[in-house]
Order: C-alpha cells, then sequence, then structure tokens
C-alpha cells in the first residue's frame, strides 16, 4: 500500500484523499489481523475452560520476569515508533533515524529474549504437539492436555514472533527510504503506517502475557 | 493519457500489458479468465460425479475416485470460482466505473491479489495432481482431514493463500467506496450493485482471517499434531467445525450478496424504473453481513452442540429470511407496471428469483432443528445449497456477465442464443436438483457413491438420480452454449453502442463503448440516483432505442 514516491497517484483527486484510503486501507488490515489472531484466543479460552488446572500448572514453566521484560521492550517500542511520527512530522530527519533504530533495537531484544525463553523450553523436552515429552526437572509438567497448553503457546507466541519479525524487515526497509531522503512532513505514510501495526503487534502481546504467563 | 480512439483494450498491447496491468478493467478480465477455467474444470468433476450416480453400482469410478471428484468439485467451485468470481471479475470492472472513480484504492494491490489467488490455485491443483488423494469434501473436518494422505497440506495452504486473495478485494473495495466516490455520489446515490459488493467487503474482511487461521491450526494439527482439533490426541472435532464454519457460513454470504446485487441492477434496467425499496435493499445487504456472522452453529445441529444453542441459532437462522424477504419482495415489486424488457439478462434474474426463492426457502425449513435432524446429510441439502449457489450466486453471475458483456468486450452477442441458452439451463438446472430434494426428503443420503443397496427399500430412487444425471447433461449443454456463443460475439459479434440498455448508472452513461484506460474523460458530477430513469433523458436523449449503430 504504501506509495514509491511522494508524488500523487493519478487516481486521486487530492494528497489528503490519498492518505486517508491508505490509512483506512490500514485499519482493515489491522482488523484481519486482530481476526486471524482472535481464533486462537477462542482456542485458548475453549481449553482453558475445560483444563484450568493443567493450564495453571503448565504456566508455572513460562518465566514471567522474561515475560515481563519483553512487555517492557515492547511497549518502549511502541513508545519510539510513536515518536518517529511525531519528529517526522516536525521534519526533524535525524531523529526520526534514530527512533526507528531504537525501535528495531527493541523488537531484536524482543526476539533474543524469545530464542532463549524457546531453547530453554526445548532442552527440557518441552515441544509443541506430539513432541511434548518434559523431562528432568520438568517431568512432573507431563500431564494430560499439558500439550495442548504448550501447542497453544508455542503457536500464538510463535505466529505473534513471525509479525516482530515482518515488523523489523519493515523498519530496516524504512531507514533506509529515510536515509534516502524519501519522507517528508508533507509525505510520512509508509511510517505512519508500520506504527500502526507495530502498536497492533504490541497489543497483542499485551494480552498474550498476561494470559499465558500470569494466570 | 490514451490517444483518441483508445479504449482500455488496445491501451497497451503483449502479454506482459497484460499480466502486469493495474487497470482494474483488465485485473477483472484476469480474473474471468482464470475464473472460467476452473468453472470448466470443477465442473467436469461434476458432470463425473453426476455419471457415477446415473445408475446404481460402479458406473464409471470406484468409491476412492468418486470421493476424490466430490471433494475437488467442491473446493474448485467454493474456493476458486464462487467465491472469487463476482466481486474478481464484475466487482473489480464495474465498481470503480459505477461510483465515478478512475481505479480502485490500492490498483497494484489489486493485481497483487490475482497473483495470491492463481497461487493459491496452483497449490490446490497441483497438490492434488502430485500426491493425490483428497477425500475429505470441501470441509475438511477433522479427523478426516488430520487422517489420510499430506495432500490435506497442500489444499490447507492454498485455501490460506487464497483467503488473503479475497480479503485484499475486500479491503480494497471498502476502502473504494469510502475514499473514492466522485463528487455527488452520495452513499444514496450509490447503485445497489455497489452496496453489495461494499457489504460483502465487510465479510470479506471480518470473516476470511477466520478461516485463515483454522487452516494454519489444521495444518499444524497435521505436520507437529498439537491436539487442538484430532480426537485421537484430545482436540475437539467440533471445535474444528466451530471455526470452519465461522468463516463458512459468512461465505455463503460473500457468495450470494454481490449476485444480489446484480439482480437489483438488472430489475431497475429491465423495468425500466426506479428500484423498488432503494434503501432497504441496500441496507438489508449489510444487515444480512452482519446477520451472517451469527448463525453458523445451524451446520451443527447433529454434531453434538448444546440444545440450547441450536435453538439460539435456530432462531437466529430464521432472522436472516427477514432482510432476505425484504430484497425478493422489491424486486418483484421494481417490475410492477415497469416496462420489463425480457433481453437475456433479465431472462437470468427472473430465473435467479424463482430459483434463489426457493433455495432460501428450503434454508428456513432446514433451520428447523426437527426437520433438519431428518434432512441432515440427505440430498436435501444438497439441492438447497445448490439452488442458492448455483440457482443464486452463479446465475446472478452469468446474468451480470450478459449485461455488462457490451461494456467489457465493446460487442453485442446473439440475442436468440442467449434466451435458447437461458431455458437449457433452467430447464437442465430444475431437472439435475428439484429431484434431489424428493430424494433427500425420501432419505438418499448425500456422499455415497452408490446406492445399490438402497433400491430393495427405496426403489424410486434409481428414476430421480437418472433424471437428476440427464438434468445435468442438459444444463452443461446450455452452459456450453453460453461459451460458444461468447467466443464468437467476440470474433464476429455485432459492435455495441455505448449504451445498449438505456441504463442509467455512470458505466453506461460516461464512459465510451468500451471504457478509457483512465474510464472517464472528466471526472463525473452526478447529480441524481442510479435509478432516475426520468431525470435520464435530458443527459443521453432517449437511450432505449435498440442501439445497433456504431
Amino acid at each position: 500500500m504504501a506509495e514509491s514516491s511522494g508524488t500523487l497517484k493519478h487516481y486521486f483527486v487530492s494528497s489528503a484523499q490519498q492518505f486517508d484510503a491508505a490509512k483506512m486501507g490500514m485499519w482493515l488490515f489491522l482488523v484481519t489481523e486482530v481476526l486471524l489472531f482472535s481464533g486462537m484466543f477462542v482456542a485458548y479460552a475453549v481449553y482453558r475452560t475445560w483444563y484450568p488446572e493443567v493450564f495453571a500448572l503448565s504456566s508455572e514453566l513460562l518465566d514471567w520476569r522474561l515475560g515481563a521484560l519483553n512487555t517492557l521492550v515492547l511497549l518502549a517500542s511502541s513508545f519510539t515508533v510513536a515518536l518517529a511520527i511525531h519528529f517526522i512530522q516536525k521534519g526533524d530527519r535525524e531523529r526520526v533515524v534514530v527512533m526507528l533504530l531504537l525501535t528495531l533495537l527493541c523488537a531484536a531484544v524482543f526476539m533474543i529474549v524469545k530464542y532463549f525463553e524457546y531453547t530453554g523450553k526445548w532442552s527440557h523436552g518441552v515441544f509443541p504437539g506430539a513432541g511434548f515429552a518434559p523431562h528432568g526437572d520438568y517431568a512432573q509438567y507431563n500431564v494430560a492436555y499439558a500439550p495442548q497448553f504448550f501447542s497453544i503457546y508455542f503457536v500464538m507466541t510463535g505466529i505473534h514472533g513471525v509479525h516482530v519479525l515482518v515488523g523489523m524487515g519493515v523498519f530496516v526497509w524504512l531507514v533506509t527510504r529515510m536515509v534516502r531522503g524519501h519522507f517528508s512532513p508533507a509525505y510520512y505514510t509508509p511510517i505512519e503506517l508500520s506504527g500502526l501495526y507495530w502498536h497492533l503487534v504490541d497489543i497483542i502481546w499485551i494480552f498474550l502475557f498476561p494470559l499465558l504467563y500470569l494466570i | 493519457m490514451s490517444a483518441p480512439g483508445q479504449n482500455y483494450l488496445t491501451a497497451s498491447k503483449g502479454i506482459r500489458s497484460w499480466l502486469l496491468t493495474t487497470d482494474h478493467k483488465r485485473i477483472g478480465i484476469l480474473y474471468a479468465v482464470s475464473v472460467a477455467l476452473f468453472f470448466l474444470l470443477g465442473g467436469i468433476f461434476a458432470v463425473l460425479v453426476r455419471t457415477e450416480l446415473a445408475a446404481p453400482g460402479e458406473t464409471i469410478m470406484g468409491q476412492d475416485s468418486y470421493n476424490q471428484a466430490f471433494t475437488l468439485h467442491g473446493v474448485v467451485m467454493v474456493f476458486l470460482v464462487i467465491i472469487p468470481a463476482i466481486p474478481g471479475i464484475l466487482g473489480n470492472f464495474v465498481l470503480p466505473i459505477q461510483i465515478g472513480a478512475k481505479d480502485v484504492a490500492f490498483p497494484r494491490l489489486n493485481l497483487f491479489s490475482w497473483y495470491i489467488f492463481m497461487l493459491g490455485a496452483l497449490l490446490a491443483l497441483s497438490g492434488w495432481l502430485i500426491i493425490g488423494k483428497v477425500d475429505t469434501g470441501w470441509t475438511f473436518y477433522t479427523p478426516y482431514s488430520s487422517e489420510g494422505t499430506n495432500s490435506v497440506l497442500w489444499l490447507t495452504t492454498a485455501v490460506f493463500v487464497a483467503g488473503f486473495a479475497s480479503i485484499f478485494t475486500g479491503l480494497n473495495f471498502i476502502v473504494t467506496v469510502h475514499k473514492m466516490r466522485a463528487p455527488g455520489m452520495t452513499w444514496n446515490r450509490l447503485p445497489l450493485f455497489v452496496w453489495a459488493i461494499y457489504a460483502t467487503g465487510i465479510v470479506q474482511v471480518l470473516a476470511t482471517p477466520v478461516i485463515g487461521i483454522t487452516m494454519v491450526l489444521l495444518f499444524l494439527e497435521r505436520l507437529l499434531q498439537i491436539g487442538i482439533f484430532d480426537p485421537a490426541l484430545g482436540g475437539d472435532p467440533v471445535l474444528f467445525q466451530h471455526f470452519f464454519w465461522f468463516y463458512s457460513h459468512p461465505a455463503v454470504y460473500i457468495m450470494i450478496l454481490p449476485a444480489m446485487g446484480i439482480i437489483s441492477d438488472l430489475m431497475g434496467t429491465f423495468s425500466r424504473q426506479q428500484v423498488s425499496g432503494y434503501t432497504f435493499i441496500a441496507l438489508s445487504s449489510v444487515a444480512i453481513a452482519f446477520l451472517g456472522f451469527l448463525v453458523w452453529g445451524h451446520h451443527m445441529f447433529v454434531a453434538g452442540q448444546s440444545a440450547i444453542s441450536s435453538i439460539i441459532f435456530s432462531m437466529l437462522t430464521f432472522l436472516i429470511g427477514i432482510p432476505t424477504g425484504i430484497k425478493v419482495f422489491n424486486w418483484v415489486a421494481t417490475m410492477y407496471k415497469g416496462s420489463v424488457s425480457l433481453k437475456t439478462p433479465m431472462i437470468y434474474a427472473l430465473m435467479f428469483l424463482f430459483l434463489f426463492t426457493i433455495g432460501g426457502l428450503t434454508g428456513i425449513m432446514i433451520g428447523v432443528l426437527a426437520v433438519d435432524v431428518h434432512l441432515h446429510d440427505t440430498y436435501f441439502i444438497v439441492a438447497h445449497f445448490h439452488y442458492v449457489m448455483m440457482g443464486g450466486a452463479l446465475i446472478g453471475l452469468i446474468g451480470g456477465l450478459h449485461y455488462w458483456w457490451p461494456k467489457i468486450t465493446g460487442r453485442l452477442y446473439n440475442e436468440t442464443a442467449g434466451r435458447i441458452a437461458a431455458v437449457l439451463v433452467f430447464v437442465g438446472f430444475n431437472l439435475t436438483f428439484f429431484t434431489q430434494f424428493i430424494m433427500g426428503s425420501r432419505g438418499m443420503p448425500r456422499r455415497y457413491h452408490d446406492y445399490a443397496g438402497l433400491l430393495e427399500q427405496y426403489p424410486e430412487f434409481a428414476a430421480y438420480n437418472m433424471v437428476s444425471t440427464v438434468g445435468s447433461y442438459i444444463l452443461a449443454i446450455g452452459l456450453l452454449m453460453i461459451l460458444v456463443y461468447a467466443v464468437h460475439s467476440l470474433l464476429r459479434g455485432k459492435r455495441a453502442t455505448a449504451n445498449p440498455w438505456g441504463a442509467v448508472t455512470l458505466e453506461w452513461t460516461h464512459t465510451g463503448v468500451v471504457p478509457d484506460a483512465h474510464n472517464f474523460h472528466h471526472v463525473p458530477l452526478v447529480t441524481r440516483g442510479p435509478y432516475d430513469f426520468h431525470l435520464a433523458d435530458d443527459v443521453f436523449g432517449s437511450a432505449a432505442d435498440d442501439g445497433d449503430k456504431p
């Protein structure tokens, strides 16, 4: 949806119309993202209602401190991306680049933490689905329907992680375009839309964290 | 930008100019060609299925082949034909012109959605060709789909991918309708086709992501055995059915709403008067889109759903009858005291009215709990949804294609051939499917490859099945006849005028015989409603004459 140059496309009457259309398109896309995740939230709700004790037990295996760290990191990145939009509106290009790079850094920290969480689980045999075979200290967690909890955990955080990776790609792309001077206070649609996307990624995590780690 | 005398067909040449086009009209034609091919493929499977059932015992194939044939018939017709057809072909071609826009809001996304649609189609068909043997039916119910061969993996990926094409098309149209309307094109001046595609867009955007995640979960169920849907691993197969129908029931409205929009336009144009109850028809599309999300449970009356859920879903299902009835009565009222002209498109509109009403009313019947327990998984259901999907959605599409054909191609087709084909389609369709209502109500089960064992108790099934198969051949001949005179029209057809039907929506009154690459020389200023025939005469004179002149 992002346009390759700041010029007005011939099928639009004005830049304002073009910007409004792009923004509305992005909001609709975010609606589809919410519905994509809502399917998984329904699966979570159904299995949690059926097997509350198993879910409570299994969530002990998730380290709430790492989850909280990641929550803070993502919240910070939402702030920096909002600042990037603020600075491009002011025409302060250098700070835009700084804010985009900070956002990218936060996203990378999030994925690194996620990597250690995942590998920590796998080393104890906590895999999604048929591979679920916790051993050692974790043997006590090998109960019926615990695989369902971890399937849902890995699928939800996995698909969320894919969204973080896509976001990182988008921010790299924005930085290169920023450096080439494509954006100005008159035209910054891609930054605005990427910011909207990034806030959604953040919000989904804010629901995932308590549902999976805390309760 | 295009030179004088040029239109969107001649503005640029070569295969690249088509495959890389961002012109909504050319993208519509890309969809038309691909959907026509898939329709032919799905139709071949349908004829194979009917031929196997023509007589008891094995006729042309065994049970495994039969299961694959009806699965592929269903998957191809639902996901590759009916869902993309009207929005993809006519929505793309007509909608931007009808609202006075030069293009959709996101032309490149529009082309991209055709490519991912084709990628989805390629995945679906290559999975079948390479691995073969998908016999789950188009619904992919677990545990059929969590066991069996891996070509289910290909099909679920295909449905996931093709779903995004549908989402992007819907998103594009919603934004286009909101942001791209010409000056004076207020919401209550939108042609009813636009209202219908808009309502369809809402359903596409809200429902399709759910089938997306369902297919992801089903894929992971196969790949990693995540145990969400597979009962052998502690999963719940009924949960899959909830997920599946939460998309696939609204998807029924993705299929039928655009056809209803076409019928509204046809009724107005060929009755030459204001469409009765414009506001009611427009808002009933939105009401159907909304209510469509609340009825999915009526597919699971016999699947172990709680009684109270079934009662609620049954009541909500009846509610759908209200906006649908509003449309049907208004279409009939539109013809009342109008100058009805029975050109081929109007014949299809009347056919729609007749067939869809049967399809809709039988839908109310099977929304009744006790009746559904009797009719579930019988041919009554098969007949019902074919009256809606084929008698409704596809007949609407065929009517719309006949209506906009002169605008798309600049040529006329042979009207007599058109009428004869329409009669063949009507007779063939009813022979095929009305017999299935009767069979189904007497207990003929669906999806059986053979009914020899039933004949002792129900000897009449042999005759009904034979009639149904003969009907399907007549239907196929009628459809092939359309293909023949369409090709003839392209090569040798008489040149059309800019407005051969005397319609008063913008695509007829404000574009050339065939529209320019950018649709309009000047952005139109809209001063009247889409069916204000009495106000349109001063603009384009008496447009109702036969108009064979170039």
